[in-house]
């Protein structure tokens, strides 16, 4: 072991390690660089102690830092920052803030947040609505009206909500449960189809108009145009929630569905709310 | 060609203890020098070392409302400001550009002048002879440092030791503190910082560089250059026969001995060039990777040959191709007079234009080339068009398909322009931007304010009945007020299938 060997070429020595014939040359590490590694492990010592290094629950350091706590700190003072924006949010109109640019900005921007955590996942990223009943938001077409003081109410108290007394409320009868007869939803649908120049059996469409006066002008008027105040969508436009088909037509004429939207007064802050309101608005179909 | 020179030792065993894997630090005492090399070296360091405490203290107009200092990287606003030139963070591709000079500059410095950069500008060898200096100032030259390490601790030896590391100290402060003021205004921090007023994360970085330079300099000095720093591990790529590198003479110093002695060469073996060299080689062994090529080396030589009046240059910037032909040259001569001049009359001028020269020069010219042209032909407004995605298209309760889009109008000078937006696209597109006030002829007129940018929002709608493609091409134009197209940005009109 003691055997020090020097290498012919280069006068090194070796450290006396040999594999297949090569021989290690002793390039001594400087001892500097030695300390440093001790120095390190020093520090990481320090460190376990100082900090949760432990990967087992409640294992916090001494100094009873946890990054939770960190971000925390963060989000307090974010918050305290935003809070006299938010006050003036809290008290303004969603109008009179859409009059104002700083408010109108800063609402924008919160509306986006708020409303990508607590709307999107029913009316899309972008407000563009899906499948099923759920409303797009960015086009013109309003089921309970499009203004800021109506959005404003539909999301401070929902639809069809049953928890809160101020929701609106319109529930569209069966038709099939012993209303109408078969034919009769089918001569409707046409006549409904013929309203915007789609039907092909002006017969039934002729007949439908009849039945349509007597059961659907109520709510969804003589000309099918709707009534926001009940919630009863136009049928003359190219706006179709449940299906603008014929079959999609008999079958909600038949047994219609009605989408339930959840009050959100209690749940978000007037601010949040009026923010939403003011970013809904600006989608594109606001009026 | 190189011609590798193996000094071949015969394999000894012996039965001593195993040698250490850790090397002992060997301190250097690096002996004051003059000459022209040493005179080079303390311009360059008096030019870097001035360049970088003034510079942040340089001011530039550049009217109300903007940082009036010359060179300045503001983190917080991200700009990036050197005198008339403001750069935003997209167009950090300027960074990349001067690193890229940079490091292929090095590359040609390296090949044509050997390690010029380490020797002369590199800020470790830049503040290393400086705090040298100090050192020199205070405990004298190399051979008082010798006996004064190896005396006793006393009062005299305290003192003079406190002293180089207290300067030491005050110039890792200066040095730390400038490197603070090329991120913040300087007359300001500066105040900040004597009244204790600025942030902690100013006194970090401040403490940062003063301890890095402090250690660096006054400590670590050529253990960096061996065992820290990667360049001198590849500069041997960069390096060539035909490149210059501080070289010992061999053919003229050897065989070395007594100056009086008879028939030996040139080399006295004074140990002056080893005495001096701030790495604590001997020039003599060959090229070194410890080697920073400094000169200083060649200096003490050039002062020793003088007295013995001999030819100056038995250590001098040299290339391997003239080495061999000195060498080759000078073999048939006995030492003395004659051998030295029958080696140095072999010399040729060194071949600077060579392939990888060459090569590097194009790099170099076509970056630079590049970045120049690019900073020519940079807009001050540009407009980013980004289509809202979700959803893809609204159709209308009239049938009608629309799209939205986020435009974003960056502005980098400080002024305000309103430009007139015009869409070119298939005809009966309409395009609204919310917030937009109209101009004369019913096109949105949209700005962005001073030196930012502004975000608006624009909404393309096809009336019923237009019949178009799933996808069609349009481009939004802002004209100035003259009518005259200030930037354009192309973006898709998306609509159902046909």
């Amino acid at each position: 072991m003691a055997q020090v060997e020097k290498d012919s070429l280069t006068g090194t020595d070796t450290t006396g390690h040999e594999w297949d014939g090569l021989k290690e040359l002793n390039t001594p590490l400087p001892k500097w660089w030695l300390y440093v590694f001790f120095a390190c492990i020093a520090f990481s010592a320090v460190w376990v102690v100082l900090y949760p290094a432990i990967p087992l629950q409640g294992a916090t350091g001494t100094t009873g830092w946890t990054a939770r706590g960190a971000i925390g700190g963060i989000v307090e003072a974010e918050r305290a920052r935003q809070e006299p924006m938010l006050a003036r949010l809290r008290s303004a109109t969603p109008a009179a803030i859409a009059a104002n640019p700083e408010l109108r900005a800063f609402a924008l921007a919160g509306g986006r947040g708020a409303f990508a955590i607590n709307c999107a996942g029913c009316h899309g990223a972008g407000g563009q609505g899906a499948q099923g009943g759920f409303p797009s938001l960015a086009d013109d077409e309003w089921i309970w009206g499009g203004s800021m003081e109506a959005i404003q109410a539909t999301i401070q108290h929902g639809i069809r909500n049953a928890e809160d007394d101020a929701a609106r409320t319109s529930m569209m009868p069966r038709f099939a449960d012993g209303v109408l007869t078969p034919v009769q939803i089918n001569d409707v649908a046409e006549h409904v189809l013929s309203l915007a120049n789609r039907s092909t059996d002006a017969a039934a469409a002729g007949r439908g108009a009849t039945v349509f006066a007597e059961n659907c002008a109520a709510c969804h008027g003589e000309q099918g145009r709707g009534n926001r105040d009940l919630g009863a969508p136009n049928l003359t436009d190219q706006i179709w929630l449940y299906g603008s088909d014929k079959a999609s037509l008999v079958r909600n004429i038949g047994y219609p569905r009605a989408g339930v939207m959840p009050a959100w007064a209690g749940r978000l802050d007037p601010a949040t709310v009026n923010m939403l309101t003011v970013y809904v608005h600006a989608l594109g179909g606001g009026e | 060609m190189l011609e590798i020179k193996a000094k071949v030792q015969p394999a000894v065993a012996t039965t001593a203890a195993a040698p250490s894997l850790y090397a002992e630090h060997r301190k250097v005492y690096p002996k004051a020098v003059q000459g022209t090399v040493r005179r080079v070296k303390w311009l360059i360091l008096a030019l870097c070392l001035g360049l970088y405490y003034v510079v942040p203290w340089l001011r530039f107009d550049r009217g109300p409302g903007a940082p009036d200092q010359a060179v300045l990287v503001d983190m917080h606003n991200a700009r990036l400001y050197f005198f008339w030139i403001e750069i935003w963070p997209q167009e950090v591709y300027y960074l990349t550009g001067l690193l890229i000079l940079g490091a292929i500059g090095l590359f040609m410095a390296t090949s044509l002048f050997g390690r010029v950069w380490c020797g002369f500008t590199c800020p470790q060898t830049v503040w290393t002879d400086l705090f040298m200096q100090v050192e020199r100032w205070v405990q004298g030259d190399r051979n008082a440092r010798i006996k004064l390490d190896a005396q006793p601790w006393g009062f005299g030896k305290l003192v003079k030791k406190a002293i180089t590391h207290a300067l030491w100290l005050l110039i890792a402060a200066a040095t730390g503190g400038a490197w603070i003021m090329y991120f913040a205004d300087a007359p300001t921090i500066t105040r900040q910082m004597l009244e204790g007023t600025a942030g902690n994360q100013v006194y970090f970085f401040f403490a940062l560089f003063t301890a890095t330079t402090y250690v660096l300099a006054g400590w670590a000095r050529e253990q960096v250059c061996t065992y820290m720093c990667p360049w001198p591990r590849f500069q041997a790529a960069m390096l060539d026969e035909n490149s210059l590198v501080v070289t010992y003479r061999e053919w003229r110093g050897e065989p070395r001995g007594k100056a009086r002695a008879q028939g030996i060469g040139d080399c006295v073996d004074c140990a002056a060039c080893v005495n001096v060299c701030p790495t604590g080689i001997d020039i003599r062994d060959g090229i070194q990777m410890e080697c920073i090529g400094c000169g200083l080396c060649i200096d003490a030589c050039d002062d020793i040959m003088q007295r013995l009046d001999r030819p100056r240059g038995l250590v001098g910037f040299e290339t391997w191709t003239n080495l061999a032909a000195s060498t080759a040259a000078a073999a048939p001569c006995a030492p003395g007079p004659e051998r030295q001049r029958a080696g140095m009359a072999a010399r040729r001028v060194p071949r600077f234009i060579r392939a990888r020269t060459l090569v590097y020069l194009a790099v170099l010219t076509t970056v630079a080339g590049v970045m120049l042209g690019s900073y020519l032909m940079r807009t001050t407004l540009t407009l980013a068009v980004i289509r809202e995605r979700a959803p893809l298209f609204v159709r209308l309760s009239d049938g009608a398909v629309r799209n939205a889009y986020v435009l974003k109008l960056a502005n980098k000078l400080r002024d305000e322009t309103q430009y007139a937006l015009v869409l070119e696209g298939p005809r009966g597109l309409t395009i609204t931007v919310q917030d937009a006030p109209l101009d004369a002829q019913g096109h949105p007129l949209i700005g962005s304010r001073a030196d930012g940018i502004t975000q608006w929002r624009a909404l393309i709608t096809a009336p019923p009945g237009l019949h178009l493609p799933e996808s069609v091409g349009v481009h939004f134009r802002l004209l100035n007020a003259e009518g005259h197209e200030a930037t354009s940005t192309g973006s898709v009109f998306l609509g159902p299938k046909p």
